[in-house]
């Protein structure tokens, strides 16, 4: 690269020599935690055949290429290691968790680098409820997300969004929508979110309760509408919410946990609607992954599984305001 | 003109938005890991000064504006228009009371001023940071009074007023910052 109008190059990482030491200590903490409770660690391919459907994930993809064979292969960094971790489990390895990058195009912000730490992990037999104790213990109490004292906070989604909004997101027209975002001068909201409820939920949401969550220790924020069930489990005593949790802390989410659906032929109709909405909004359609769906069908332990974004949680940790603070070299440093 | 996408709107950029040019001043990106991308950004209105926040989703588009700014000496002033000259070109650009606005009370002729320009005509006026004008009227000061606490409204020859020490006197020429109309010093002559 050359040196453009005489300016030094800025070769030094964005973050301080406090935060190597920080992230160091974060990581040796969290394996001797799940090595006290006997959750093995395990690896899985960052590059892989398959990728994940969700409409509202973007992934790289690259070429596998032998020399002399015309035939590429088109293989996909992982948006998260969920599918094969959940193989892992298929196959009987008991509770795991791993530690590991995962990449998603066109995410950048203060609060989003495309390439980041996930910590992802998998209770075989565990509910939603010891999932939530576990997280507390891991991050609460290990690695001192919660100052002594402070309490953790479990509100359902709907109840969070009554709190902060003043109206119930399932019941409500869209025009109770349109009426609120009128009432707190939104001029944006209409033309964005149209007719679209999952979409204003998603908006109200993130714009309005989100910042208000975890101001006080860490917020678990349970009982997600099945509209926004991802790869969770509709509950069985009422289908209108899914087993899905987020975890936040000082209004960021830190993390996204889940009840895990284990049925083959729910996961298969909810890829090919996944597909359906990407072919609709013109993004390019992965193919299904067969083997997790054979994974799911061979027969998946009943358990709780929840992915944990260690770059913000390292920034929560040491009380700063960017990724570029608490990554070595982020996107424009990279 | 060129288009943006979100993820170029950068500090400074100058866009298009309801039909009016707007320089992007913050922009954020906001999305949950499992829902739709979007970015919050705050713009400020260059006909009016007016900041705006808006949410748009994550890949949607604005015009960009063809708005440059560029450095001219202030002429003079014919009652309705206020004009200015590239100095090097010699091109001179008329602006209406509008674009002027508030920099009307520091213009003296010859000071160079940055000019904004929208479509090639002045949209905005931005004075020299300091400027050095001459009182034409504040009372008296009170004999040995050098400390400059407190101090007393002096008129400048633009119409200007700003608050001076007790010991600047009527005719002197003084120094001031415009960005917050505020007496700096003395000029010696």
């Amino acid at each position: 690269m050359s040196e453009s109008a005489g300016l030094p190059i800025d070769w030094r990482p964005g973050c301080s020599l406090a935060v190597l030491q920080k992230r160091a200590w974060m990581l040796a903490r969290i394996r001797s935690y799940f090595e006290r409770q006997r959750v093995m660690e395990v690896e899985t391919p960052t590059l892989c055949h398959t990728i994940g459907t969700d409409p509202n994930l973007d992934f790289f993809s690259t070429e596998l290429k032998f020399e002399g064979s015309s035939d590429d292969q088109i293989l996909y960094l992982q948006t998260s290691p969920e599918y094969s971790m959940k193989r892992l489990l298929a196959a009987g390895s008991g509770s795991i968790y791993q530690i590991c990058k995962a990449y998603r195009n066109g995410e950048f912000g203060r609060w989003h680098n495309p390439e980041f730490t996930i910590l992802e992990w998998y209770r075989v037999g565990y509910d939603l409820d010891l999932l939530i104790e576990d997280i507390n213990r891991l991050l609460g109490q290990a690695l001192g997300l919660s100052r002594p004292g402070q309490e953790s906070e479990r509100i359902s989604y709907r109840q969070a969004f009554i709190r902060h909004c003043g109206f119930d997101p399932l019941s409500a027209g869209i025009a109770e929508f349109i009426n609120y975002c009128e009432q707190v001068g939104d001029l944006s909201a209409l033309a964005l979110c149209g007719n679209d409820r999952r979409l204003w939920q998603e908006y109200l949401f993130g714009l309005r309760v989100q910042p208000h969550l975890g101001k006080t220790g860490l917020c678990f924020v349970t009982n997600y509408p099945a509209n926004q069930c991802a790869m969770a489990r509709i509950r069985a005593d009422d289908p209108r919410f899914a087993d899905r949790i987020e975890v936040f802390y000082g209004g960021v989410e830190l993390a996204n946990g889940f009840g895990e659906l284990n049925c083959e032929q729910e996961q298969r109709k909810r890829f090919q609607r996944d597909l359906k909405i990407r072919a609709e909004t013109g993004k390019t359609l992965p193919p299904i992954d067969e083997r997790f769906l054979a994974a799911l069908a061979a027969g998946f332990p009943d358990c709780s599984g929840v992915a944990v974004g260690l770059d913000r949680l390292l920034m929560l940790l040491m009380n700063l305001s960017s990724l570029d603070e608490v990554l070595t070299f982020s996107l424009p440093r990279a | 003109m060129a288009i943006y996408s979100t993820n170029e709107f950068k500090g400074g950029l100058k866009v298009m938005f309801d039909g009016d040019p707007c320089s992007i001043i913050e922009n954020e990106f906001v999305k949950p890991g499992k829902g739709q991308a979007f970015n919050r950004v705050r713009l400020r209105n260059l006909k009016n000064g007016r900041v705006i926040e808006r949410t748009f989703k994550s890949g949607e588009t604005l015009e960009g504006a063809d708005v440059v700014d560029r450095d001219m000496q202030y002429l003079y002033n014919d009652g309705e228009f206020w004009h200015f000259m590239v100095v090097d070109t010699f091109e001179q650009y008329s602006a209406d009371s509008n674009a002027v606005s508030d920099a009307v009370k520091w213009l003296k002729e010859q000071d160079v001023c940055v000019v904004t320009l929208w479509n090639g005509v002045p949209l905005s006026v931005a004075p020299p940071n300091f400027v050095e004008l001459k009182i034409i009227e504040t009372d008296p000061g009170i004999r040995g009074d050098t400390s400059g606490g407190g101090g007393k409204p002096a008129t400048l020859e633009t119409g200007a007023v700003v608050r001076v020490p007790l010991f600047v006197q009527t005719d002197e020429v003084i120094r001031v910052d415009t960005r917050k109309g505020e007496y700096v010093s003395r000029v010696k002559e």
